[in-house]
């Protein structure tokens, strides 16, 4: 049988797309946070604050308290359905919420914050991504469980919902308190 | 027990569909008649059983039964029972049983419809939409199966169903959206079958015309529907996002349409064979790809359900069996089916050509920004970017402009070719009028805006040409030839008109909506685009399994009062999660929406007021288009006796040839 060559475009085409995916995929397995930043300090970093670019914040000012780092942008449509938990966890957890505003436009992200209410105590522009790709954020929205000293202890991708915060994060929460209270 | 029933009916559906896959095709091989009639009653277990496997997962949402882990995760004994019902299909494994029971029904349909086709060309068909569904149940069975218990400890409630998709949007959006999507495995399986049968003349495109014109219609209305239900649903306003998931959705339609217009050449004319036959092979792939990129959380989207890898690397190899099996198929036999039959530059036929190649450029340029990310973190050792709305309407809307002006001037194409004077002697007339009906509107509503006044000018250009085809039909005078078309006429005619209306909501919200943030106490009044709005406070109300904050807008024009706005900040006890329930007042000319945002200080809170001029035109587009597809199967030919026996006696003649 002669077969015209054309006619395999096709599937090469498709061979490549699933090569894409297949890397993709493996890439994105988001039950994995990349080795080398669990359990070490947060990156340094020196970023303006949102909406008052003259000051900046640090990877310093995120100590003294398990906190989440909570990485957001107007952009983000799940981060629209992330938002009620996070102003629950705020407004009723013992744990202090960080916020970086990731590849976003300033103005676009305080109307955001005023219309959907703000749970951050502080909020880091991180504009062009330097922190975000120190960090090996994926995407919005991620969260990053982080302790009193600043080492990070955990990384979410995705939303935080009511069954990621029972069962995954206010276990972690409890324990990290408990080391700190034993030592 | 009626959960162990519901499982077990699903291995035997899983059951069914291996037979399903074997039996008519080994029939097929056999040369045995009795073995390829197999594949109706096989086709009718498959879909009994899933059936009875559906509505068991069912009464166990009814009957509250929280010691299954699927519907203790989805439901609530405080759910009202429609949504119950619905929560079937909210979430990942139950919406994948819909799946498989709208793979079964149109398998079904298949069987029960196409008495025409030939013994061997049936069992085909059947063969290979059996080998389909194995993959699917297999799916559903052993990476997500909803029956699963959670027993000896289980618990005494419900963690309820996600509050966004207690709706009724939700209710329809899924089913429809699925019937369009698994729809598409019939004319793909036509093509297969052709395929593996050598028997590549034009009668598959006969066949498989009104199943594709069905499925790509509820495709339609599925995304239409899931548009609205984004709108009145996520509580700011948009109605399209671009998102992975839409992106899903979009891209099989896309090429799905290029399908319904390449198949009525091939049919008409035996022209494209080849292309045509790849363009079914496609439409079915980009759905699969949809599912593999929704549910194998590769993407991150508002849509995506829970993420597991194990899922992923199911459909991943599942994409790879199917579609590269198919298209290796395709490359082996695809030669075989090249015909000359020449055609002019200005027939018909290059018109859908062209068609084909805008809307094949435009699906692949979705899927490069939906898949982009993933290349980019490749190439750029893990950085990060995600593409969004800014590239897809920069490359899109350019390349949907010019298949707009091609719809327009395709009203008069004819088959082989068409005199220049009947395309284009007229137009200039034509054009003036839509000129000036776009003057008009423009002055009225002293809009100066470039893209407002190009895509307005076309579509209503394309209005024109419709209504000037419709009038000079047949060469007579007054509508009395349009009243004389075929309903595949009317179908196409409708279709178009629903494009020009689409278009037209879609560039008027964009450029003429106002929107307003504000912060309002009770008594406070604000003005927007004519509207004035009172803010009368806010009440708390109870409703079954929620509880709201609900204010009270009155909006009125010109001091009389339109209508009571009443949009919600609902608080559902179970997940205690908060939810936006916008408010709109809804007309054929503009909406009024409004949405509630935070207490802020003492009785105050914060509002977002919309005002969106001919929204509603966006989804009246999408319902014309799905009414067009839905009408032409109304076609007499598709049911005429005589040309259906003349199939089968040439279908016959291919099999001798075949077997010979």
């Amino acid at each position: 049988m002669i077969v015209d060559k054309r006619f395999l475009v096709p599937l090469l085409g498709f061979m490549l797309l699933v090569a894409v995916l297949a890397l993709g995929f493996k890439l994105r397995d988001p039950h994995l946070l990349p080795s080398q930043m669990l359990n070490r300090s947060l990156p340094a970093f020196s970023l303006p604050r949102l909406g008052d670019p003259s000051k900046t914040w640090s990877e310093k000012d995120l100590y003294g308290k398990v906190s989440l780092l909570n990485v957001w942008a107007t952009w983000c449509p799940s981060c629209v359905q992330e938002h009620p938990q996070l102003m629950r966890i705020s407004r009723e957890e013992d744990i202090s919420v960080f916020g970086i505003n990731y590849n976003d436009d300033t103005a676009k992200a305080l109307a955001w914050l005023q219309r959907y209410g703000n749970p951050f105590q502080l909020n880091i522009a991180d504009h062009d991504g330097q922190l975000a790709i120190d960090l090996g954020v994926y995407g919005a929205p991620e969260t990053f469980l982080v302790d009193a000293k600043g080492v990070i202890r955990y990384r979410h991708v995705g939303v935080v919902d009511e069954h990621v915060w029972a069962d995954i994060f206010a276990p972690m929460i409890a324990e990290l308190n408990r080391q700190a209270g034993g030592s | 027990m009626i959960i162990e029933l519901g499982h077990f009916a699903l291995i035997l559906a899983l059951a069914m569909s291996c037979c399903l896959a074997v039996l008519p095709g080994f029939g097929v091989y056999l040369g045995r008649p009795a073995l390829m009639r197999t594949g109706g009653s096989l086709a009718a277990g498959m879909f009994v059983f899933t059936l009875v496997s559906f509505v068991c997962l069912a009464q166990g949402f009814i009957g509250d039964d929280f010691s299954v882990a699927y519907v203790a995760r989805n439901s609530n004994s405080a759910l009202p029972v429609y949504y119950k019902i619905s929560a079937v299909w909210g979430a990942h494994e139950g919406s994948f049983l819909l799946w498989c029971l709208v793979m079964s029904s149109w398998t079904l349909a298949v069987a029960m419809f196409s008495q025409q086709l030939t013994d061997d060309m049936r069992a085909r068909v059947l063969t290979v939409l059996g080998s389909v569904s194995i993959g699917f149940y297999l799916f559903l069975i052993f990476t997500s199966n909803p029956f699963d218990r959670t027993l000896p400890f289980f618990p005494s409630e419900g963690a309820d169903l996600n509050p966004l998709l207690q709706d009724f949007g939700l209710i329809v959006h899924p089913p429809l959206l699925y019937i369009g999507y698994v729809g598409l495995s019939v004319p793909f399986a036509f093509a297969i079958a052709s395929l593996s049968s050598g028997q590549l003349d034009a009668a598959w495109a006969r066949w498989s015309r009104p199943w594709t014109n069905v499925a790509w219609a509820f495709l339609t209305l599925g995304i239409t529907l899931g548009s609205w239900w984004a709108y009145y649903e996520l509580g700011w306003g948009g109605w399209w996002f671009w998102d992975a998931v839409e992106n899903a959705s979009f891209m099989p339609w896309l090429i799905a349409t290029a399908l319904v217009h390449s198949l009525a050449a091939t049919e008409k004319r035996g022209v494209f064979r080849s292309w045509t036959v790849l363009l079914a092979i496609f439409a079915f792939s980009f759905s699969l790809l949809g599912a593999f990129l929704v549910r194998s959380g590769v993407l991150t989207s508002v849509h995506a359900f829970a993420v597991d890898p194990e899922r992923g690397v199911f459909i991943l190899w599942y994409l790879i069996i199917v579609i590269g099996g198919s298209l290796l198929l395709y490359g082996i036999r695809a030669g075989q089916m090249s015909v000359n039959v020449g055609f002019g530059w200005l027939s018909r036929e290059s018109f859908i050509l062209a068609n084909n190649l805008i809307l094949t450029v435009s699906a692949i340029t979705v899927l490069l920004g939906t898949i982009y990310p993933l290349i980019y973190e490749w190439f750029s050792s893990g950085q990060k970017i995600s593409v969004g709305p800014p590239y897809f309407n920069m490359v899109f809307v350019p390349l949907m402009l010019p298949l707009i002006a091609l719809m327009a001037l395709s009203s008069f194409s004819r088959w082989r070719r068409t005199a220049t004077e009947v395309l284009f002697g007229k137009q200039p007339i034509r054009l003036l009028i839509s000129g000036l009906v776009c003057l008009i509107f423009c002055l009225l509503t002293s809009t100066w805006n470039l893209w407002f006044q190009v895509v307005s000018l076309i579509s209503i250009w394309l209005i024109v040409n419709l209504l000037a085809d419709a009038r000079y039909r047949q060469g007579g005078r007054g509508f009395a030839g349009f009243l004389k078309q075929t309903p595949s006429y009317y179908g196409m005619w409708l279709g178009h008109i629903g494009i020009a209306v689409s278009a037209l909501g879609i560039v008027t919200t964009v450029v003429m909506s106002e929107e307003l943030d504000l912060l309002m106490s009770p008594g406070d009044k604000t003005q927007i685009a004519g509207y004035d709005l009172r803010f009368e406070g806010v009440e708390r109300v109870n409703g079954p399994n929620y509880s709201a904050d609900r204010g009270i807008i009155a909006v009125s024009r010109q001091g009389r009062l339109i209508e009571m706005l009443y949009p919600e900040k609902r608080l559902y006890s179970a997940s205690q999660s908060v939810m936006t329930e916008a408010d709109i007042s809804v007309s054929f000319w503009r909406d009024v929406y409004v949405a509630l945002g935070e207490p802020i200080g003492n009785q105050a809170w914060s509002v977002r007021v919309h005002v969106k001029p001919l929204v509603r035109w966006i989804w009246l587009g999408g319902i014309l288009i799905a009414i067009g597809g839905f009408t032409t199967i109304l076609d007499k030919r598709y049911r005429r006796l005589k040309m259906a026996r003349q199939l089968q006696s040439r279908a016959e003649t291919s099999v001798q040839a075949s077997l010979a």
